[in-house]
């Protein structure tokens, strides 16, 4: 039983430099602990200490997210295609400036006059 | 037709169109599924944002956080600063927006043309030089104002108060709302809305994927997700990649005459999918999706003509949506 799984480019590192690697599994998890068996360290960078996804990953399957459909305890079929990629929703820019500046938002006094600040 | 005051007033009160061409076919005697389009491209600058904008304005007015002559800074490469712009000149602000070289000129134009000023972050430095960029700035102007579109409440909250009830009265059967998924604020509030008042409503998020050049090396222990966003409002999000996109942004203006901008393509991939589904299972469906904007701004891409390859190589690297 295959299914594709898309790698971003971040993370090819553990798959010597390949941008789509093959695996095996019933469920989300059952594939992640089979990729780890040839690409060790992978699953780390995908899933917490606590066996949750790690929250600034998105994991999709026939392109849709994960988290609403059981998240690790997702099914899947052969014939699936399962895609990794960053959260950057939204264009990368934008998130990038606003949590840069969120930063400064959270730190801003409570006086109902929200301000940029230094840090 | 309707007579407004002023330019402001004119914002949301949107159509809502039917898409009978586009809406799957069903066997005789089954339920209808049909497609309906909610046209936030007649908003007084052409996008769905112009309601955020004004909300958020009005919010600060209202909690004394804006006083006049004031100068809001906003991090937006697109229509967030268009609109932005348009509110600031009527309520008498100054708009810095801050953004990467490498916009399309349409935006730029805009921008300049409603009054509003641009620091630009160089392009080859990508998203680490946007944030080194925007965090100096902030250093230096600590008495500049942000409405910080991706926490602020007032964002969702005009979609709880508008375009929610809107849709609601003009499609009181509705079974789905599918809307593209950036800062949040439109499935988040018009969410909300149509879960408190609709039983059963299917809340469906479209977010684009873009060509690898956009996440390049983005370190996915530094990722972003916007304080607005809670998943718990939301049943499905799909990922649409740019092919997507494209395809159903040329059939919506092929096949219905609407002309739209690529992230409302990718909105439509999802609402189609979902369309389908409910088709193929026998079940009623009234799929409402958001028209976000025209297709106006994007035309310089080249990606409306050629073949489908040609198009998805234009837009590799871009931040289409």
């Amino acid at each position: 039983m295959a299914i594709e799984v898309r790698i971003p480019t971040i993370l090819r590192s553990y798959t010597g430099g390949a941008k789509v690697v093959e695996g095996s599994g019933d469920t989300l998890n059952d594939l992640l602990t089979d990729l780890d068996s040839r690409h060790a360290g992978l699953r780390g960078r995908l899933v917490t200490e606590a066996d949750a996804l790690h929250r600034f990953v998105n994991v999709y399957v026939n392109d849709e997210d994960v988290r609403f459909l059981g998240a690790l305890d997702a099914k899947l079929n052969d014939g699936d295609s399962v895609t990794i990629l960053p959260a950057v929703a939204g264009g990368a820019f934008g998130f990038a400036a606003a949590a840069a500046m969120a930063q400064h938002v959270a730190a801003a006094p409570a006086d109902g006059r929200t301000r940029v600040t230094a840090s | 037709m309707t007579r407004y005051d002023s330019l402001l007033d004119a914002c949301g009160g949107t159509p809502l169109v039917g898409l009978p061409r586009l809406s799957p076919t069903v066997p005789e005697g089954a339920p209808p599924v049909r497609l309906w389009a909610k046209l936030e491209d007649r908003n007084p600058t052409g996008s769905i944002k112009d309601r955020a904008a004004l909300f958020m304005v009005r919010a600060a007015e209202a909690a004394g956080r804006l006083r006049p002559g004031d100068t809001i800074l906003e991090p937006t490469s697109g229509n967030t600063g268009i609109s932005l712009a348009m509110v600031a000149k009527l309520r008498g602000y100054r708009l810095v927006c801050v953004m990467p070289e490498n916009v399309s000129t349409e935006r730029v134009q805009l921008l300049r043309m409603y009054g509003a000023e641009i620091i630009f972050s160089p392009a080859a430095g990508g998203s680490n030089q946007a944030v080194a960029t925007a965090k100096q700035i902030a250093t230096e102007h600590p008495d500049w104002v942000m409405l910080f579109q991706y926490g602020n409440e007032a964002n969702a909250r005009a979609h709880y108060e508008t375009t929610g009830p809107e849709l609601l009265h003009d499609l009181p059967t509705i079974t789905h709302f599918v809307a593209g998924l950036g800062t949040t604020g439109t499935l988040m509030g018009t969410g909300r809305y149509l879960r408190e008042k609709v039983e059963g409503i299917q809340i469906v998020a479209a977010e684009p994927r873009y060509g690898e050049l956009v996440y390049g090396l983005r370190n996915i222990d530094e990722g972003y997700v916007p304080e607005l966003y809670d998943a718990t409002v939301l049943n499905r999000r799909f990922s649409v990649g740019t092919r997507d996109a494209v395809l159903r942004t040329r059939q919506l203006v092929e096949v219905e005459g609407l002309f739209v901008g690529f992230s409302t393509g990718a909105v439509l991939h999802a609402a189609l999918a979902v369309a389908h589904e409910a088709a193929r299972a026998g079940r009623r469906a009234d799929v409402a999706f958001v028209v976000s904007d025209g297709g106006w701004k994007y035309l310089s891409t080249g990606a409306y003509g050629g073949t489908l390859a040609d198009a998805e190589e234009a837009l590799d690297g871009q931040l289409w949506a």
